[in-house]
């Protein structure tokens, strides 16, 4: 079984498990910052946690405070193992790099189209390349 | 596409104005590397975001640029922070948050931002041109800047917003440049009754479903001619950017981008949907999330109230009391223009909580009840019930105002019929 790879934006190395999101989200006003957990009501993944997984987001919306959200969840260790984007978002990408600046260990981000997200394995090891291979 | 810097902004990335700036510059080249950006573009003006506590690491990030040194180089306002400190409304966070949060408003006043904490600039003095290339965060003041003045800004996140504010310059991607600012697709709005396009509460409801459709794409709504206020585009990009990725959208016959549908598509064909009654009704019911009747608080003001529409509370009151907690989310721009018409202290007597310099939903002020809010704002109605744990219902100013006399629910139905 091949994997589609995956187009590194802020390489590096990511495992755990895959968490497909099937509607946009806006990470602020739709992730509590202190526990990673999905609180927009209107959200089929409502309640689900997104720290430690490889997190697939077919599209960001709402707020430009996402960022900080994002951060946050970075300096407290529970940020998603990487960020996979339907198409890159500058929003998201900003807390990854403010983290840095911070000396905080930030996510690798990737971008892979609906489709390709849809393909990837339950669970998921994803090198600086961009290539997958599934966790058993 | 490699970014092409210029020898200036060479030099401010190597740290010759210190390192403050070099931060800024790596962040901002960083971002532009990343959106495919040929190179920076000059901005004349900010407006940040970021100065919103959501934990400690947004204090941190700004205590460390005032460590840097850290100045800005353009105007700039401030979006709302976590605290209230022009009317003193209370906010419930534990002591180090509260804290925290105030440290956060003082960085950013000690790098130069004027301290207008805000989300509606563009109503305390910050307008900047038509066709003026400028870097605003916040959804709702990234939308008007665009749609409603022509301005052109990305939806610049958290943190980026302040880096372009001390450089003075802005990856140039996206809505910075023209084509990019066509629109692609239409909402026809010509077949509902002018009653409803003429009300208030028609148009957080037609931004709802319009951010809804378009994700990230731009959209123009015809059949609104005539029709639009400021206050009005204001409810509906504060709606529509919290629906979907909205950052601009033309109104046609309102907006400036949008003075005919050949400008406005650069002559393209596009797409037309006629907006039906069934339609809009699905949008209006998604703005709510409960069928409870009993209202137990109202909260307005998302976008922060106008001066206006303080003063078209303080008439629907009428010289009542309100008989549930009421929250006027404003900011301290209109707060001074409601004492100099002398009703601050009658709108505050009927029972209304004066809540500046921030808002219900972004920072706890409401009380621990988890009860239902009745809002007549599409964003508070989108974010209330993840942020507050409050059920939402939708309704419009005056619908608020007669619910909080009677504590029950009071809505007209004939208007969307």
């Amino acid at each position: 079984m091949t994997f589609p790879a995956l187009n590194p934006l802020l390489p590096g190395e990511a495992s755990g498990p895959v968490l497909q999101l099937s509607a946009p989200l806006s990470f602020w006003g739709g992730v509590d910052p202190a526990s990673g957990r999905i609180i927009q009501v209107r959200h089929p993944e409502c309640g689900r946690t997104i720290g430690g997984a490889i997190l697939c987001l077919p599209a960001t919306i709402g707020s430009s405070s996402s960022s900080a959200v994002l951060l946050e969840l970075i300096r407290l260790g529970i940020a998603p193992a990487a960020l996979v984007m339907g198409t890159p978002d500058a929003i998201l990408m900003i807390g990854c790099l403010v983290a840095r600046e911070m000396g905080w260990a930030s996510p690798p981000a990737f971008a892979l189209d609906p489709a390709g997200q849809a393909r990837l394995p339950d669970a998921a090891r994803i090198d600086p390349r961009g290539h997958v291979s599934p966790l058993s | 596409m490699s970014l092409a810097l210029t020898p200036e902004e060479t030099r401010l990335l190597a740290g010759d104005q210190g390192e403050g700036m070099a931060l800024a510059m790596r962040i901002i080249t960083e971002t532009a590397r990343l959106m495919g950006a040929a190179r920076l573009v000059p901005v004349v003006s900010a407006h940040i975001d970021g100065a919103l506590y959501h934990g400690d690491s947004g204090t941190l990030f700004a205590e460390h640029l005032v460590r840097l040194g850290a100045k800005l180089a353009i105007p700039t306002t401030l979006n709302v922070g976590a605290l209230d400190l022009a009317c003193g409304a209370k906010t419930r966070l534990p002591p180090h948050q509260h804290d925290m949060a105030y440290r956060m408003m003082r960085a950013y006043e000690a790098m130069g931002c004027a301290p207008t904490w805000t989300c509606a600039p563009y109503q305390a003095g910050h307008r900047p041109a038509l066709g003026s290339d400028v870097a605003w965060g916040e959804s709702n003041a990234v939308a008007f800047c665009n749609s409603v003045l022509g301005a052109r800004t990305n939806r610049y996140g958290d943190f980026l917003d302040i880096c372009c504010a001390m450089t003075a310059r802005a990856p140039y991607y996206g809505l910075h440049i023209p084509e990019n600012r066509r629109a692609v697709f239409a909402l026809d709005c010509s077949g509902l009754s002018p009653a409803l396009r003429n009300s208030d509460v028609f148009w957080p409801v037609i931004g709802t479903l319009f951010g809804q459709r378009a994700g990230t794409d731009i959209g123009v709504v015809i059949g609104l001619e005539g029709c639009a206020t400021e206050d009005r585009l204001k409810a509906f990009g504060a709606a529509a950017a919290s629906a979907g990725a909205v950052g601009l959208f033309h109104i046609l016959g309102a907006t400036p981008e949008a003075p005919d549908l050949a400008t406005v598509t650069g002559g393209e064909s596009i797409p037309v949907v006629p907006v039906n009654a069934a339609m809009l009704n699905a949008a209006r019911a998604g703005l709510s999330t409960t069928g409870e009747t009993a209202i137990d608080a109202v909260a307005i003001g998302s976008p922060h109230c106008s001066a206006e529409e303080l003063l078209e509370l303080d008439r629907l009151i009428a010289g009542r009391r309100l008989a549930r907690p009421f929250y006027a989310c404003t900011g301290r721009h209109a707060v001074a223009e409601l004492e100099a018409a002398g009703r601050r202290r009658a709108l505050e007597a009927a029972g209304v909580t004066l809540v500046a310099d921030t808002c219900v939903v972004v920072t706890p002020i409401l009380d621990g009840v988890k009860g239902v809010l009745m809002t007549n704002s599409g964003k508070f109605a989108h974010y209330a019930p993840g942020n507050t744990g409050y059920a939402v219902q939708y309704g419009a100013m005056a619908e608020c105002v007669e619910s909080a006399v009677s504590g029950r629910l009071v809505r007209e139905e004939r208007l969307w019929s």
